[in-house]
């Protein structure tokens, strides 16, 4: 009935030595998948979508919708 | 000394809900105050749930492993030989007394401590007849209680709504107006 004495000391730096490499880890991977996955996607989707409008064209579509207060549809 | 207070405000608190009865610290009571057998063998002349706090107290508590006295104070004429044979070497023991001298000492052991409970069922239970509780209060004030809804939420004014935002093109990018097809006037 004579077990093995427990460790005593060093739990914590065991610990440490143990999980702080893989929280690095997962931190890093995280960072990257977000910026790979949402932020780089985002910024190209912005730059292909001004690339193509046409600034004055929108403008007039809203005009004539009649959003505006400043300037009211042509007509009238 | 901080495990006395502490096990003196355990005590209070279950000495209390013993009075009032609570369903759920019902096996705490159980667990911690004496039963009238067990009363004897402590050599305590208490008739009802009343105990002396100035005298040092046993207590069963994982967080605090050794109580201010023996759980057995008062000892027959076997467990004070036991005792006495205790004083020499230990080796000298048997398993079964060295067991009975353990159980003189302490009442539960640490599993018996941790054993579980039903007391889950009951907090689940509880839970959910005070949701269903809830749930009638709130539709009685969905009733009688709040005002009629404002216009702006009737199909033909969202649907206008929907319109302008289109016409503003409220996030085109990404968001709202992406999802609208301007040249063939759907939805995406």
């Amino acid at each position: 009935m004579s077990l093995a004495k427990p460790a005593m000391r060093g739990l914590l730096g065991k610990r440490l030595r143990f999980h702080l490499p893989i929280a690095f880890a997962l931190s890093l991977v995280a960072a990257a998948a977000f910026k790979y996955g949402v932020t780089e996607p985002r910024k190209q989707a912005y730059a292909d979508f001004y690339k193509q409008y046409d600034t004055t064209k929108e403008f007039n579509n809203m005009r004539e919708a009649g959003v505006f207060e400043s300037v009211r549809p042509t007509g009238k | 000394m901080m495990s006395s207070k502490e096990a003196r405000s355990l005590k209070m608190l279950h000495l209390t809900t013993g009075r009032v009865g609570c369903l759920l610290s019902k096996q705490v009571v159980v667990a911690l105050t004496s039963s009238g057998a067990r009363m004897s063998s402590h050599g305590h002349h208490e008739v009802s749930d009343s105990v002396d706090m100035s005298q040092p107290m046993y207590w069963d508590r994982l967080d605090t492993p050794l109580p201010d006295r023996p759980w057995k104070d008062v000892l027959d004429s076997t467990d004070k030989s036991l005792k006495q044979k205790e004083k020499g070497p230990w080796t000298a023991l048997s398993k079964e007394e060295k067991i009975a001298l353990y159980r003189l000492k302490f009442n539960h052991t640490y599993p018996e401590m941790k054993r579980p409970s039903h007391e889950w069922k009951t907090v689940i239970g509880g839970m959910f007849i005070v949701f269903g509780i809830t749930g009638l209060v709130v539709l009685w004030q969905c009733h009688y209680v709040y005002p009629p809804q404002p216009h702006t939420f009737g199909e033909e004014w969202q649907a206008k709504q929907v319109q302008r935002m289109l016409d503003m093109q409220i996030n085109p990018i990404e968001g709202f107006s992406a999802q609208w097809d301007y040249k063939n006037k759907q939805w995406k």
